[in-house]
């Protein structure tokens, strides 16, 4: 891979979605990527937490993923969900008390060895700009030690975007945006 | 200035932080403005971490982001299409029975990525105030007259140059409890996706010559005079139209997508 060119344009800046995205953003089924109870179905759910370990009960979290088998889908139709075509993206308001829930698939690798994960962004009142991060699955532990990302942070940053499987099969995974166990977010080439 | 700046003080957490004056607030905002200017290193997005926005006190990450090399995933962004979004949607004066009051505006530009190619057939989202500054949510108690014919609330895709059209109708300012007396900008949010799933986007857009500017600590989150000026819109004459409504140009960039470049990298290679 060569050096990535520098950009021509510089971006415009974000800005904090606010308080007030209520009627705009949340839209019907916007956290299913399938129907729950759907066989294939499983549950992405965790807590958004402050510095004080607080909820914040008006976050906005959007994620974007790999079908199982790994195939990234071109489908549109992710704002009206036909009930059977997989999208891979996702968007759910947290409830009052921070919490929030995905229907969903286990991603597939999208390369050979890879470790599976999901994207994710983060939105929210007092957050001036959106966060990326990876919800990692727990269970590839020779893919998750391979790779390079992971490689490069020290045990306890790491696990922070490692979900955890639950009895039922749900993966759990909370959000730390400032602290101690603080989740690790990403910055990306060519932002400036 | 009618007060010192605050200098490394941690200022007091809502709902107490209700209580300072704007003067406070402005010097607080002019003090981080000075040091920025003093240290001569460029920043074209907003500080995450930034005081006088009381909310981020607690909301902002401490540590730098992490460098990741976007992965196959991130190099993707999700498709929308007609599917998703009716062409009416970007006419947010028509989603009632009756035509909403206050001054009807059409805010039209494009969408571009950092290295200039148009965005195309990607999802815009916009939301804001209605033209007496209250916004239809359930949490938005301001006292001022909710309006049966506005929601306040558009989608468009955008168009094979990257382009997109709104009409809709002039926000205005409206208070928040920032602090004392803080008082908002009139500006509609909007929410934009590009090829790649990295270059996600939620931003604020501004009319000209707003005397609140100097004054919001949310517009102010970008220490740089240069990045927050990006954020206004520009009234232009050719978008508006006769006996009907007033025009505003406004452009977005998002950020350099790491696919394109590298998917021409590698015909390159190939010829």
């Amino acid at each position: 891979m060569t050096q990535a060119p520098e950009l021509k344009l510089v971006p415009t800046p974000g800005q904090t979605v606010g308080p007030f995205f209520g009627y705009a953003l949340p839209y019907e089924k916007d956290s299913e990527l399938l129907a729950p109870g759907h066989p294939r179905s499983i549950r992405l759910h965790g807590n958004v937490v402050d510095g004080d370990g607080a909820p914040i009960p008006d976050a906005l979290l959007e994620i974007w993923q790999a079908d199982e088998t790994g195939a990234i889908s071109r489908e549109t139709g992710s704002l009206v969900r036909d009930g059977y075509t997989f999208t891979g993206f996702g968007r759910a308001a947290v409830d009052n008390v921070g919490h929030y829930t995905f229907t969903t698939v286990n991603p597939g690798p999208t390369e050979s060895g890879k470790a599976p994960f999901i994207a994710m962004t983060v939105f929210a009142r007092g957050l001036t700009n959106r966060l990326f991060t990876r919800i990692y699955l727990p269970e590839d532990t020779e893919a998750l030690a391979d790779d390079p990302l992971l490689a490069s942070l020290d045990a306890e940053r790491r696990q922070t975007m490692i979900a955890e499987r639950e009895a039922d099969g749900s993966l759990r995974f909370d959000l730390r945006l400032q602290g101690g166990a603080e989740t690790v977010f990403l910055s990306y080439p060519r932002e400036s | 200035m009618s007060q010192p700046p605050v200098g490394g003080q941690q200022p007091a957490l809502d709902p107490a932080a209700t209580m300072d004056s704007q003067d406070k607030l402005t010097g607080e905002i002019e003090s981080i403005g000075a040091d920025y200017a003093a240290a001569g290193r460029l920043e074209t997005q907003p500080r995450l971490d930034y005081p006088p926005y009381r909310s981020s006190l607690l909301r902002h990450p401490t540590k730098d982001p992490h460098h990741a090399d976007p992965e196959t995933i991130e190099l993707w962004a999700p498709a929308f299409g007609q599917r998703d979004v009716h062409p009416l949607e970007a006419d947010l004066t028509i989603q009632h029975n009756g035509e909403p009051i206050g001054e009807r505006i059409v805010v039209a530009g494009r969408v571009l990525d950092g290295d200039g190619r148009p965005v195309r057939n990607q999802l815009i989202e916009l939301w804001q105030a209605n033209a007496a500054g209250r916004y239809m949510h359930k949490r938005d108690q301001h006292p001022a007259p909710l309006d049966p014919n506005f929601t306040g609330v558009g989608r468009a895709i955008t168009g094979p140059n990257g382009e997109y059209s709104f009409t809709t109708i002039k926000p205005a300012p409206y208070p928040w409890k920032n602090h004392h007396n803080a008082w908002r900008p009139a500006h509609i949010h909007f929410s934009l996706f590009g090829t790649d799933f990295t270059q996600r986007m939620i931003t604020q857009m501004y009319f000209p010559g707003d005397p609140l500017f100097a004054l919001d600590p949310i517009y102010q989150t970008i220490v740089d005079p240069k990045a927050r000026e990006r954020l206004v819109a520009t009234y232009d004459h050719s978008i508006t139209s006769h006996e009907w409504a007033t025009g505003y140009n406004w452009d977005i960039v998002l950020t350099g997508s790491n696919r394109t470049w590298m998917e021409d990298d590698a015909q390159d290679e190939e010829h």
